[in-house]
């Protein structure tokens, strides 16, 4: 509406390349409401936040998925919906909740197709999302791989339209937990390679801590490495995704984990942290759990430091060659991808879509770090002879690894 | 009680596990199969996101003794209120056990009277653990004498 003035910030990438130009990581929340006040309450409070932040609209599920029929349904007999509905609401309802904010927003969505979307928050002005053929395709959908790879070539191109376009790979984060590094940064190399293809070329390149501090910035200095690689020319930051599988209950747990969440993105020289609250094990965070953990990752940041090197047991040259292989599949980049998985090339633990041959395996060893137990027909070695079989309950183990973790020594924890 | 013991006592159940339509989480869905596995059940793993009518097709399709619908990012009882009026409306369906369990709203509420009266056989709170489940997969065994469905 020509009355309301349109959102002013500076673009996405440029702001985390001053913040992390003077050392300032900057925090992110994972945030979404269906009600427009809610939602812009949450983004000025993200703004407002004693933190260098960018504000996040999470669409809702029904969105994700394109069933607009639900969300239409939802809204119009006011039913709660578990994100912002950003395609269905009017278009003067979102101008106004978007008004003047002042700062970047990111709309985040685990969309297989998100070509309305990319349309959508094109319209009122944004820039800035996240995804990728695989990462949005694989863990979150029944979507045929090659439809996803078809829809984000054509969502790529319609916000390259869009001088500031920035992109995020999820491919770092693939299933939240239990997936081995390696695997973790060869896609979200493979995802900005594909985004760079489609013109897109500001890209980050995002990867979820996972069980071990110490392979995690072997991975995230993997990463880097790669990203110099691969796409040379694309403006380009790494974001760090906090722990995204079960989370520790105790609120010293949990801020624990945020911290040490924090540190590593400093330590490895990321630009962003997608922080989690002290809600995350029991329900949606309030936006005032949400700020507080975006100040208490800032603080823990201040106190981290850049390392300059980092020990090598071997995912640079794993994530290098799954990489390398991809690249021999095919000249076209998505059709590369979708031979790798359908050969299981490539192939995501755990995961249950009918495109992934699901041969693959990866286990927690005993100091903490994930290795791979079987590598399906992935171009990598397995590592030493893990556990048989896995039940139920060592699957449950696996997954509370970090959780117990973190809440055994919550109690002598004292600060960030 | 022991797995094996449990195994031999529902050997044969056959079972299908899904999440609902907008339910992306898997987890939950490969940590229930591997506990119906250990109960000697046969699972069919659908995955996430999976439309109303690819799980009435493959329920038809399959004919299992039992179909898990586990669903946590709070449209679940929306999401399985649609789905098993969906379910029932399939002749071969009316009386194939339907259980859903997971967060079903946003508000943590208690769902269970809408979602039994809706066509489930039960519904699990995310919060009781999972013996009742168990005991649910045993009783069901019991219940047919021998394997439910046998084809």
């Amino acid at each position: 509406m020509s009355l309301l003035a349109p959102p002013v910030a500076a673009p996405f990438g440029a702001l985390v390349a001053a913040c992390q130009a003077r050392g300032e990581l900057v925090v992110q929340p994972r945030m979404g409401f269906a009600d427009p006040a809610a939602m812009r309450a949450g983004l000025l409070a993200t703004g407002a936040a004693r933190a260098a932040t960018i504000g996040t609209v999470t669409l809702d599920s029904y969105t994700r998925v394109g069933d607009h029929g639900a969300v239409r349904q939802a809204l119009a007999a006011g039913a709660d919906l578990n994100g912002y509905p950003l395609v269905d609401h009017d278009h003067d309802v979102t101008a106004a909740m978007l008004a003047g904010l002042g700062f970047p927003v990111q709309v985040r969505h685990g969309s297989a197709d998100p070509r309305r979307i990319v349309l959508a928050l094109l319209d009122h002005g944004l820039h800035a999302t996240e995804g990728g053929p695989v990462s949005y395709c694989l863990p979150y959908s029944r979507t045929p791989l090659a439809t996803a790879v078809e829809h984000w070539r054509q969502a790529c191109a319609l916000l390259a339209a869009h001088p500031d376009a920035h992109l995020e790979t999820f491919g770092g984060c693939m299933m939240g937990q239990l997936c081995p590094p390696s695997l973790l940064v060869a896609l979200s190399v493979l995802e900005g390679m594909f985004f760079w293809e489609h013109g897109i070329r500001c890209i980050s390149f995002s990867y979820a801590q996972q069980t071990h501090p110490g392979q995690d910035e072997e991975a995230l200095a993997a990463l880097r490495t790669l990203i110099g690689r691969y796409v040379p020319h694309a403006r380009a930051h790494m974001v760090v995704y906090t722990y995204m599988g079960v989370y520790p209950r105790t609120p010293g747990g949990a801020l624990g984990l945020l911290a040490e969440s924090a540190r590593l993105a400093v330590r490895a020289g990321a630009g962003r942290l997608i922080v989690k609250t002290t809600a995350e094990a029991h329900r949606l965070p309030t936006v005032a759990e949400n700020v507080a953990a975006l100040e208490y990752a800032a603080a823990a940041a201040r106190s981290a430091h850049r390392r300059s090197s980092t020990a090598d047991t071997g995912v640079l040259a794993e994530a290098t060659d799954l990489i390398d292989n991809v690249l021999s599949l095919d000249d076209d980049l998505g059709t590369a991808l979708v031979k790798a998985f359908a050969t299981g090339q490539l192939d995501v633990p755990f995961c249950l879509h009918p495109d992934n041959a699901g041969r693959a395996r990866g286990y927690l060893d005993a100091e903490g770090r994930l290795r791979w137990q079987r590598v399906g027909a992935m171009p990598i070695a397995a590592g030493p002879p893990g556990p048989d079989r896995i039940t139920a309950a060592g699957l449950l183990d696996a997954l509370r690894f970090v959780e117990r973790r973190f809440d055994s020594t919550s109690l002598e924890w004292s600060g960030p | 009680m022991n797995g094996p013991t449990m195994s031999i006592e529902v050997a044969g159940l056959s079972a299908i596990v899904t999440s609902l339509s907008s339910d992306a989480h898997t987890w939950n869905l490969v940590y229930l199969q591997l506990v119906l596995e250990e109960l000697g059940v046969r699972v069919a793993n659908l995955g996430a996101c999976v439309p109303d009518e690819v799980i009435v097709g493959e329920c038809a399709e399959r004919r299992p003794d039992l179909v898990v619908v586990s669903s946590l990012n709070g449209h679940g009882c929306r999401d399985g209120v649609r789905l098993i009026g969906a379910l029932r409306a399939e002749p071969a369906l009316v009386a194939t056990p339907v259980v859903i369990g997971g967060k079903l709203d946003v508000a943590a509420s208690d769902n269970s009277a809408r979602l039994l009266s809706a066509g489930f056989d039960a519904v699990f709170d995310d919060t009781a653990g999972l013996l009742p489940f168990r005991s649910f997969v045993r009783t069901l065994a019991g219940r047919a004498g021998l394997p439910i469905g046998t084809r």
